[in-house]
């Protein structure tokens, strides 16, 4: 066992973990940032848009030294079919100043990210897992790690170890996440010559775009992206297990199957896959979120499936959670208070945060996207769309009224009858809505 | 004991690529790692000082970025970490480097008593020559014992040492005194994983660093670029060799015959002796 | 015990006259052991030879070692015009200190503009101790030599693990040094009658000065020697297991040659390690090279592309080995490698053997 004693153990180096390192260490806190990766970010993976407030709440203007990709100014919105996409999208250039979210690298930023936490005194030990939990009268007093004399005590341990947190599952903050609760997302990156990035995408220098991709998933609840970085493009898709399972497919065969969509290989062409990347994102949301705190520990990010599924937001809401735990942390050692009582105050200024307000607002998202429903969500319904499309825009000598019919047929065929199609809209209308 | 070891901090040659457009090195981002061999001359010295008792200097010149692979060492256990840094020592071909790190192994005798035992590694992976450990070996006349695999004895109040060099055709028993230079290969051991409390104290180490100015008698004209008599006059890429395959067809008899037969046609003929 | 070594600091200065235009003459330092010379030696003075007329300069070869005279007249049969020969007991095994003793000792008193030795461990040790103390630029593991107009040496060598090749210079010492990787280059014929000056050479040594004892050396016949293969039978995944090397190793045994394997057949423990070939394994270059079974993947084909002649099967028409082999055959390895077995056995052995 190591004979120094920390204040906080941090464990995990993601956004939460660098999040909770840092606020706490300003604090004045003696802290041990813990990451079992060779450097924070080195395993580490998203899609990549990384958002503003959060982070410029612990560091103003973080934009200007951050290693950040491209600014994004243009966000789309595809209903892809087999051969076709219904296409939606909004640009504004006041997305540029002050800008509203970037595409992003994990890799990068996360290693930036933790070394402000370093710079504020916070201890790396990096290379290093995490194993288990010192408890003792029933109260967590510090972990032991894979190394050597690997025991680490400190008043309060933070776990930030992600969406498959070891430690969450032995304090019982929850189980093993039931199949329809996590998706598991592909991910490739490809490098193509930013000038043809710019093209492609119409983009200057440093702007750049997401399209979020619903349909041609086999049928599974779940969503595709490409985002565009500086001289990579990142393209990926997550699909909800329990449908991977029941339909016995593996989830890189739909992102094969997305590269070969016309509209995509026309963006990616010529592109060097450089990277390949597999991650569980949480799709719980609101029901599944475990106790947040305990007697000497406390527990944000993913490891507390605080991911916001439709926006995609994730590390905005873990760097939040990692902020409120790290100043309860400054909190309670002011009045050396590290009971769960005293801790209760953590799970308060999250319930009080846009953490849980936003995940509250879709808790309703979860029934839609489990089978049969979502087979009709993100398979049936955006191939009816492309084609009720079709149908009307077709100039074929029919007369409107007769191609606006045969149009809304298709829908009403997928909903199963007028009725059912407003029911579907309904449903998916609350689900978004709380 | 006082016992030095020499590392340097590398491209890792697996992630190097080379500019199809331009013919040079993509080294930017390639992440930096120790050389592979002198993690085992790190480990060697510490298995020393488990052993005997030790004190363990690692040394490296390089970059200031080159503090993490110091770190590195200390996490296992050396007891300092010298990095030997400063932009005029940039540049230098073996021979410069070999000058440096003498005059720092000189210099960590005088900070923390007589050096009796050096390792380096059996060679780099970029730099790629193993000449820099038996240079160092002569600019300060001690024995040297190269491509060491195995450390048989060590008498620590002698300094009489026994160690197997592995050689291209068999294995060979030297016997050696200190002070005595010694290249390793990875047959010598297994590096170890640092401790916690080792990661501990790595995290908070600052390495010591030397510049020009911490070398009293340094001779300006022998280091860095200028100091190096070898200069690279040219690179590239060699051409991929042009080769028009001849594709035998028949059944496997037949083409076993081919083969055989174009192969015979051809001057291996004479260079491999199929008379 | 390292205290009155201090502050001495060899290699500084060239010593004596520094009048650059006094050396004249290639020399090539023979590696032997128990006096058998290493072919690295004769390949050496086969390129040297070439690069001795280009210069219209001597060519020289020094041999040292105990009862060696044998090879002193050998390096004249392989192209040598002068040899120095130094004989003693002290020299017996290979030691540093004795033997860059008398090279410094023969380079200072004769003067040549060019040193080469074998890229070999030996010839590593000692080219990078002698070239520290005269002191002069070395250039290690060379592949390509070739001199100019100013009678510079240009040495190049492969960078950055066989990707890049670099041409290195030394214009400021005497003599030019490098080491040059064995099998490279092709000695000459042995010629028996050829004449030249063999020059004993004296170094005062005891060997109770020496501190560096060989105590004993132990062959081992049955090392990976990859690098020094002639003709190397390799396979990969495709053998579809361990029992698919005892085809390799029929086929190696008649050519008297070495098997050696791709990653992915190293990775699935069907042959050790020491057997890969590859970026992250050995970089060889054979006269003759099979492909058995093996995709040809970049990381591959990087540690074997410069062999001389490379015959890959494979059942795949399509795959990448095809485009840098000289024959291809598609088929069932199981199939056609006892076939060329057989093929090459019945060729190979005499006619009256059989
Ligand atoms: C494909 C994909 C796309 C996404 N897209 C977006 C997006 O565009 N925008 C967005 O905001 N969010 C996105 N997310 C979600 C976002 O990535 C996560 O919500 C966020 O990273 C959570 O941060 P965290 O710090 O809680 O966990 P993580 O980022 O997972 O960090 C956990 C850290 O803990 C370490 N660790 C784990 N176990 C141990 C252990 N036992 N010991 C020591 N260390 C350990 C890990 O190595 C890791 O560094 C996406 C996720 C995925 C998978
Ligand atoms: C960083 C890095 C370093 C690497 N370093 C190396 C390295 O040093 N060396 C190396 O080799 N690899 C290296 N690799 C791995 C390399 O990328 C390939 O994976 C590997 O070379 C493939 O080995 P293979 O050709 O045996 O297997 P495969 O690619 O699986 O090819 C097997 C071949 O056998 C053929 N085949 C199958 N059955 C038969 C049959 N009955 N008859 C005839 N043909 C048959 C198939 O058609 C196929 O072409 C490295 C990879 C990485 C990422
Ligand atoms: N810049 C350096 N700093 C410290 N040690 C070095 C340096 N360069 C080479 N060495 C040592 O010398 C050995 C052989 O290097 P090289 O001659 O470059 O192949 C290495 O394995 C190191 O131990």
């Amino acid at each position: 066992m190591a004979d120094e004693r920390f204040d906080v153990v941090v464990v995990g180096a993601g956004p939460a973990g660098a999040a909770a390192a840092l606020t706490a260490a300003r604090g004045g806190l003696k802290v041990a940032l813990i990451e079992r990766g060779e450097y924070p970010g080195a395993k580490n993976t998203f899609g990549g848009v990384l958002y503003r407030k959060q982070i410029e709440q612990l560091i103003p203007e973080f934009w200007k030294s951050a290693p950040l990709e491209r600014t994004v100014v243009e966000q789309r919105l595809w209903l892809l079919a087999k051969e076709s996409a219904v296409t939606v999208s909004y640009r504004d250039d006041r997305f540029n100043d002050p800008p509203n979210c970037w595409t992003g690298q994990r890799s990068k930023f996360d290693q930036w990210f933790a070394a402000q936490a370093e710079a504020a005194g916070a201890v790396p030990i990096y290379e290093t897992a995490v194993t288990d939990a010192i408890i003792e009268d029933g109260r967590v007093v510090g972990v032991v790690t894979d190394r050597d004399d690997g025991e680490l005590r400190a008043n309060l341990v933070i776990i930030a170890d992600g969406v498959n947190s070891l430690l969450g599952k032995r304090l019982r903050a929850h189980r093993e996440w039931k199949p329809d609760q996590v998706s598991l997302a592909v991910k490739e990156v490809i490098a193509l010559p930013r000038e043809k990035i710019q093209d492609r995408f119409n983009l200057d220098k440093s702007e750049g775009c997401t399209i979020e991709l619903v349909g041609e998933t086999m049928g599974m609840a779940g969503l595709g992206f490409l985002y565009t970085n500086t001289d990579t493009l990142s393209l990926g898709v997550g699909v909800m297990v329990s449908d991977l399972k029941r339909l016995r497919v593996k989830p890189y065969e739909v992102l094969n199957g997305l590269k070969q969509h016309p509209m995509i290989q026309r963006l990616i062409e010529g592109g060097e896959v450089k990277e390949y990347a597999g991650h569980l994102i949480p799709e719980g949301g609101y029901t599944a979120m475990p106790s947040l705190s305990g007697d000497g520990w406390m527990i944000c990010g993913d490891a507390a499936q605080m991911v916001n599924a439709v926006h995609r937001e994730g590390t905005n809401l873990a760097v939040e959670s990692g902020r409120l735990a790290g100043e309860t942390a400054v909190a309670v050692h002011e009045r050396e208070d590290f009971s769960s009582a005293g801790l209760q105050r953590y799970t308060d200024a999250v319930r009080k945060s846009i953490i849980h307000k936003d995940l509250k607002k879709y808790k309703g998202l979860h029934g839609l996207l489990s089978f049969p429903e979502s087979e009709k969500l993100f398979g049936q319904l955006p191939q009816a769309v492309n084609d009720a499309l079709f149908e009307f825009l077709s100039v074929d000598g029919e007369p409107k009224r007769d191609k606006q019919k045969q149009a809304f047929r298709k829908l009403e065929g997928v909903a199963g009858g007028r009725m059912d199609l407003v029911r579907m809209a309904l449903k998916g209308w609350r689900a978004m809505n709380g | 004991m006082h016992i030095v070891v020499c590392i340097k901090q590398v491209p890792d040659s697996k992630e190097i690529k080379i500019d199809p457009k331009t013919n040079t090195l993509m080294r930017q981002g390639v992440p930096a790692v120790v050389n592979y061999y002198d993690m085992h001359g790190v480990e060697e010295a510490l298995r020393i000082k488990d052993k005997y008792g030790a004190r363990v200097t690692v040394i490296t010149m390089g970059p200031p970025s080159a503090d993490k692979a110091l770190k590195q060492c200390i996490s296992l256990g050396a007891d300092e970490g010298v990095l030997v840094s400063d932009r005029a020592f940039a540049g230098a071909d073996t021979l410069a480097t070999s000058y440096v790190l003498a005059s720092a192994i000189y210099k960590a005798a005088d900070t923390w008593g007589p050096v009796d035992m050096i390792f380096a590694g059996k060679q780099t992976s970029d730099g790629d020559t193993g000449q820099v450990g038996p240079g160092i070996a002569c600019r300060i006349d001690y024995e040297q014992l190269t491509y060491v695999q195995q450390i048989e004895d060590i008498n620590p109040d002698t300094g009489e040492l026994i160690v197997h060099r592995h050689l291209e055709d068999g294995v060979e028993r030297v016997k050696t005194r200190t002070p005595v230079l010694i290249t390793v290969v990875t047959e010598l051991n297994t590096p170890r994983r640092a401790s916690l409390p080792g990661m501990l104290r790595a995290a908070r180490y600052t390495p010591i660093v030397w510049t020009t100015n911490d070398f009293e008698e340094l001779d300006r004209s022998k280091i860095g670029l200028r100091g190096s008599p070898t200069i690279v006059s040219k690179t590239w890429v060699p051409e991929p060799k042009h080769v028009s395959t001849d594709m035998l067809t028949g059944t496997g008899n037949e083409v076993a015959a081919t083969l055989v037969e174009n192969l015979f046609g051809t001057e291996l003929k004479h260079s491999l002796g199929w008379a | 015990m390292a205290e009155d070594k201090r502050r001495k600091m060899i290699g500084l200065q060239p010593e004596g006259d520094v009048d650059w235009s006094m050396y004249r003459g290639i020399m090539v330092v023979v590696e032997q052991r128990s006096g058998v010379a290493k072919p690295v030696s004769w390949q050496l003075l086969g390129e040297a030879r070439r690069l001795a007329d280009k210069l219209d300069a001597p060519l020289m070869a020094l041999v040292m070692g105990q009862d060696v005279s044998h090879i002193a007249q050998q390096a004249i049969g392989y192209g040598a015009d002068i040899v120095y020969h130094a004989d003693a007991p002290e020299l017996k095994d290979y030691r540093t200190r004795p033997y860059s003793r008398v090279c410094l000792k023969v380079i200072k008193t004769y003067r040549p503009e060019i040193v080469l030795m074998g890229a070999t461990y030996t010839g590593r040790d000692l080219a990078g101790a002698i070239a520290t103390h005269l002191p002069t630029g070395l250039t290690a593991d060379s592949t390509q030599l070739d001199v100019d107009d100013e009678r510079l040496l240009l040495a190049s060598r492969p960078a950055f693990s066989e990707k890049m090749l670099a041409t290195i210079l030394c214009k400021q010492f005497k003599p030019q040094m490098a080491t040059v990787r064995a099998g490279v280059f092709q000695a000459l014929p042995y010629d028996e009658k050829r004449t030249g000056k063999i020059i004993a050479v004296h170094q005062d040594m005891h060997e109770n000065d020496i501190v560096t004892k060989v105590l004993e050396f132990v062959q081992d016949d049955n090392r990976v020697n990859l690098e020094d293969a002639q003709v190397i039978v390799a396979g990969g995944r495709g053998l579809g297991g361990p029992d698919g090397f005892k085809l390799l190793h029929e086929l190696a045994n008649v050519l008297g040659g070495t098997v050696a394997a791709s990653r992915a057949a190293t990775d699935l423990g069907w042959i050790d390690h020491a057997y890969q070939v590859g970026q992250t394994g050995t970089t060889v270059r054979p006269k003759l090279y099979f492909a058995i079974g093996i995709s040809g993947a970049v990381q591959h084909v990087v540690g074997m592309q410069n062999s001389d002649y490379i015959v890959a099967i494979n059942k795949d028409p399509n795959a990448p080995i095809f485009q840098i082999a000289n024959y291809g055959i598609v088929g069932d390895l199981f199939e056609i490698v006892p076939l060329l077995t057989k093929a090459f056995q019945e060729r190979l052995t005499p006619v009256m053997a059989r």
